[in-house]
């Protein structure tokens, strides 16, 4: 069942509806609901390669759905160490919980000070309003 | 056949175009969106069925309502409804009305008895595609076709130009609506009797005068419901009532993609000939019409390219405009929702055309395999 819309607090948002969790130096990333909403039910999801570097602001993956290709925008950069093969396999679990089962790559930051540059989730619900 | 002169009779007075015209003028201007879209007589229905709203071929139409899998889903296993009225409707009739579209349309019009309806092509001097059609025949002399919305004008105006003596062409598309109804169970959801493929008949749903055609765009046993305009939400609320599930433009797209019906704009245009598209079966060779020496000539000569179903053998979702290894194109692709693969359709060089042949589609900048297959890409297992 698709998730009812959420923007949790405690993660950092990016413009571009992608949000990060983070703990200890490393980032869990994926995107909001309003991404997955706005795209309708993933078909494919295009991952980077564990090892590759991300950089912010700048795409890593792609998200599919039956009619809409997205990029998908790193709010960090660093390292990939996973990547949710599980989202690659069904991606439609991004469409049923897009915090949790549904992240996409977890990564090393290189730069934890980027974090400074994001939106909480009051400011994120704010920007979606806009929308 | 009383019945359904009504329909035409009451089509063909006067001023009713225009009335409807206006009735149906819900033009709207979308922010940030300079042209004007046309809604249907069902436009209400879908917003408040939850629909999301896209702009296609000049029309405000539904896309999905709850999501394409589960409505493509529900026209595979049971039944699904369709609001397809920004499809053109053109009558064509009188005394020579038989022969003039004999002498524009690709496939035999002599083989169609009155409450048949045939796939056709309007072909250019080129062999090339001007629209594919249903053509329908009501009775000696009363003919309609049946045009895709983006081609209504065109297909219009081209028989307009070329109306001979002792036929009439108008174009009667703001007077119909047009609902689909498409699956297994759609003629047991309907309480219809079954009947063949490309037959129509006059008949009624809750007392509503409706035309019911034998035709579809999904692969699926099913029918076309046409009604007067101001009769669509009647209609619609009646098949909705029965059970069928409805479906927006996305799920039109994949069923009819997975059984590879082509679609005009994508897998076929005024530049592609009806040989290379795979469509001759659909040109009567023996026939005179429009470009029909040079679609003679390419079929002696073998034509350098021909459209192919393909299936994606590695993750990845084709899409219109990919290119494909060795000088092709990805003119249809999708996801197709019963095989959960990537399907498409694409001109290769006709030595790459056979089934079985592995070909490499560039998803942006990323060469993955398919391999052309037999139509259709789709087919049920019978039990």
């Amino acid at each position: 069942m698709p998730a009812t819309e959420s923007y949790p607090d405690g993660l950092y948002y990016h413009p571009e509806h992608d949000w990060a969790r983070v703990e200890d130096g490393e980032a869990t990333l994926g995107i909001t609901w309003f991404a997955q909403d706005a795209l309708g039910e993933l078909v494919h999801y295009e991952a980077p390669a564990v090892g590759s570097k991300v950089e912010k602001d700048s795409p890593y993956g792609e998200v599919e759905s039956v009619k809409a290709v997205s990029e998908v925008v790193a709010p960090l950069s660093g390292e990939v160490l996973e990547v949710n093969e599980k989202a690659v396999d069904e991606p439609e679990i991004v469409n049923d919980g897009p915090y949790d089962d549904g992240w996409l790559v977890r990564i090393r930051m290189s730069d934890p000070s980027e974090l400074d540059t994001l939106m909480s989730a009051e400011a994120y619900r704010a920007h979606v309003a806009e929308q | 056949m009383e019945a359904s002169a009504r329909i035409l009779t009451r089509a063909a007075s006067g001023s009713a175009g225009a009335e409807a015209g206006e009735r149906r003028g819900g033009e709207v201007r979308v922010a940030g969106v300079e042209s004007t879209l046309l809604r249907t007589p069902l436009y209400e229905r879908h917003v408040s069925l939850g629909a999301r709203m896209v702009p296609f071929a000049g029309w405000e139409m539904p896309v999905q309502y709850e999501g394409v899998i589960a409505e493509h889903r529900a026209v595979r296993t049971d039944c699904g409804a369709f609001d397809v009225s920004h499809m053109g409707e053109i009558h064509v009739d009188g005394p020579t009305a038989q022969a003039f579209l004999q002498s524009m349309l690709s496939n035999d019009l002599e083989r169609v008895q009155d409450g048949g309806a045939q796939y056709t092509l309007l072909t250019n001097d080129r062999g090339g595609i001007v629209d594919d059609l249903i053509v329908y025949r009501f009775a000696h002399g009363q003919f309609m076709v049946v045009a895709n919305a983006s081609n209504r004008a065109a297909v219009y105006e081209w028989l307009k130009e070329r109306e001979p003596r002792g036929a009439e062409v108008r174009d009667a598309s703001d007077e119909y609506a047009l609902v689909a109804v498409q699956g297994p169970r759609s003629l047991e959801r309907l309480g219809l009797p079954e009947s063949p493929a490309f037959t129509h008949t006059m008949g009624e749903l809750d007392g509503i005068e409706v035309l019911i055609s034998r035709t579809g765009y999904t692969g699926e046993l099913g029918v076309e419901l046409c009604c007067a305009e101001e009769d669509a939400p009647a209609v619609w609320d009646a098949v909705l009532e029965r059970g069928a599930v409805p479906c927006g433009l996305g799920a039109r797209d994949t069923l009819r993609l997975e059984v590879c019906y082509p679609l005009h704009g994508n897998d076929i245009s005024q530049e592609t000939d009806a040989i290379s598209a795979g469509l001759g079966w659909a040109c009567a060779l023996d026939t005179e019409f429009t470009g029909v020496a040079e679609l003679r000539r390419i079929r002696e000569a073998g034509s350098a390219r021909c459209l192919v179903p393909f299936v994606m053998e590695e993750k990845a979702v084709p899409r219109q405009g990919m290119p494909i290894e060795g000088g092709g194109e990805v003119t249809s692709g999708t996801h197709s929702p019963m095989l959960e693969r990537g399907i498409g359709m694409g001109y290769v060089p006709t030595q790459s055309g056979a089934p079985g042949t592995e070909i490499m589609v560039d998803v942006r900048g990323r060469p993955r395999r398919a391999r052309v297959v037999r139509k259709p890409i789709y087919q049920r297992e019978e039990a």
